[in-house]
């Protein structure tokens, strides 16, 4: 099964007539970990909430190998996992084993196989010990790797992080690419923190205005600072991507890989 | 756990004559308190918050219930009816909160929720609250932030015309609550939320839980029912 999103003119109107996607066009292939970036207001989240169904626009969407309409959506979502940029509003029950228990009771399982999809979902991201408490007790860090818990234990084909690092120590920040590099799925990544696309992905992308500007390998792009410029991107001062070392696949065989799941 | 809800329910619904039901109702909870090493410090800190209010509303009754003997007091007249059911009241929310106190000290909020699940209670009222109990936090945190950033440009309300910039907080608090409102249900749909809840444990109600309710309704009803036969 492919796990790729193809969208093809895709558009989406605000209610008050502005368009906050105007045309996009991207393909993304089975297994690329893709950064989506792109300044305020340009039309990343809108775009990655169209991935899940949670709105649709005009054109055509197809991710996961199904088209996005409201026949196939409940398949879709669990195709396709979202984790929100806010891991408040991520995190919902009581306590981390119910909210993670979510996704997988929505999709129907049975008991033990729920209850299997959490273990092994919390222990993607080291966060086993934190099964029985509630997520204020967490701190942001922790929070985050939980929310991301909560939508791999859908064992989705398609990971789709918004902000990942946002509100993040540097600890909290490299652990949390620790997780994600582990992860063995198809990634898309909508980021202000070029440093941190640039460890993760190899491919990124640049939105704006609702429209796909900039796409290319992730380097190339991080490195044309007339084009960051243009659309409002800015490195770090000091910051130099050619030296950044990439981190490493989890099917490179550098590391163990990740036990999540089959990908298909 | 369950059992304290029983505590409670024959201590309400025992009339005043029966007053020794009330103190079969004190010695249970004081065998549970002790089974589950709870110090009476902590009883009595918790209970401190609700009794006041409770006993403030109580004091009134006995100068405006008519029946039975009425004494004068000055200016005021007090009944005998109106007594007993201060008494009453006061033990009655005495039992009532401390068995609450009981149950908070014993149990986690989610087991509560579960636990009413499992009586039955209808979702919607189990769900309200877990949502409260998930976000009542997030909400002091933001209040608290909120506070701190009023204070830190010097908002030291004097006057009556300066309360307007707390209003706005608050405004500003439902504004965000409810927009938070509007994302957490986009991650639930995202999750495949189809409108119903999905449950994970129904709590294991176990044989040792069993007894225990048995042992403590079935003693207190029993005691009632003989008590209320006599008279």
């Amino acid at each position: 099964m492919s796990c790729a999103i193809h969208a093809r003119g895709l558009v989406y109107l605000y209610p008050n007539g502005h368009a906050a996607l105007a045309g996009v066009d991207l393909h993304i292939a089975h297994g690329e970990r893709v950064a989506l970036l792109g300044p305020n207001g340009a039309g990343k989240t809108t775009f990655v909430l169209h991935l899940n169904g949670l709105l649709t626009g005009q054109g055509s969407l197809e991710v996961a190998g199904l088209e996005v309409v409201k026949e196939n959506m409940r398949e879709v979502r669990a195709r396709v996992g979202l984790v929100f940029q806010d891991p408040d509003d991520q995190l919902f029950m009581p306590t981390v084993r119910e909210d993670v228990a979510f996704g997988p009771l929505n999709m129907g399982l049975d008991r033990a196989e729920v209850d299997a999809r959490v273990d092994e979902a919390l222990r993607a991201v080291r966060m086993t010990a934190a099964i029985d408490r509630a997520p204020y007790q967490l701190s942001m860090g922790e929070r985050r790797r939980v929310a991301i818990a909560t939508v791999l234990a859908m064992r989705p084909k398609l990971l789709v992080l918004d902000e990942p690092s946002a509100n993040l120590d540097p600890r909290a920040r490299r652990e949390l690419l620790d997780v994600l590099e582990r992860i063995d799925r198809t990634m898309l990544v909508v980021t202000h923190d070029l440093p941190f696309a640039s460890e993760l992905c190899e491919r990124a992308v640049i939105i704006s205005a609702g429209t796909i500007v900039a796409d290319a390998r992730c380097d190339e792009i991080l490195s044309d600072a007339a084009l960051l410029g243009e659309h409002d991107l800015e490195l770090p001062a000091g910051f130099d991507p050619a030296r950044v070392e990439r981190r490493p696949r989890p099917f490179d065989d550098r590391r163990p890989r990740a036990t999540l799941g089959s990908l298909s | 756990m369950l059992g304290l809800l029983a505590v409670t329910l024959v201590a309400i619904t025992t009339p005043f004559p029966l007053w020794p039901v009330w103190v079969g109702c004190a010695t249970v909870m004081a065998i549970i308190a002790a089974g589950a090493r709870i110090p009476a410090r902590t009883i009595w800190r918790r209970a401190r918050v609700i009794l006041p209010l409770v006993l403030f509303v109580a004091v009134f009754i006995p100068f405006f219930r008519k029946g039975g003997e009425e004494w004068s007091v000055g200016p005021v007249t007090v009944s005998e009816e109106g007594l007993q059911t201060l008494l009453a009241i006061c033990a009655k929310a005495t039992i009532g909160t401390v068995s609450a106190v009981i149950l908070g000290a014993t149990t986690t909020f989610p087991d509560v929720l579960r636990a009413l699940d499992a009586l039955r209670v209808p979702r919607l009222f189990t769900l309200i609250a877990a949502f409260m109990y998930r976000y009542l936090f997030v909400i002091v945190d933001e209040v608290q932030r909120m506070r701190a950033a009023l204070a830190s440009r010097g908002y030291r309300p004097r006057r009556a015309w300066q309360v307007g910039a707390f209003g706005r907080v608050v405004s500003a608090l439902f504004l965000r609550s409810y927009g938070r409102g509007e994302r957490v249900y986009l991650a639930m749909l995202a999750r495949g939320f189809g409108g119903v809840m999905p449950q994970l444990d129904t709590l294991a109600f176990r044989r040792a839980d069993g007894l225990f309710v048995a042992l403590v309704a079935s003693s207190l009803v029993a005691f009632r029912v003989a008590l209320g036969a006599a008279t």
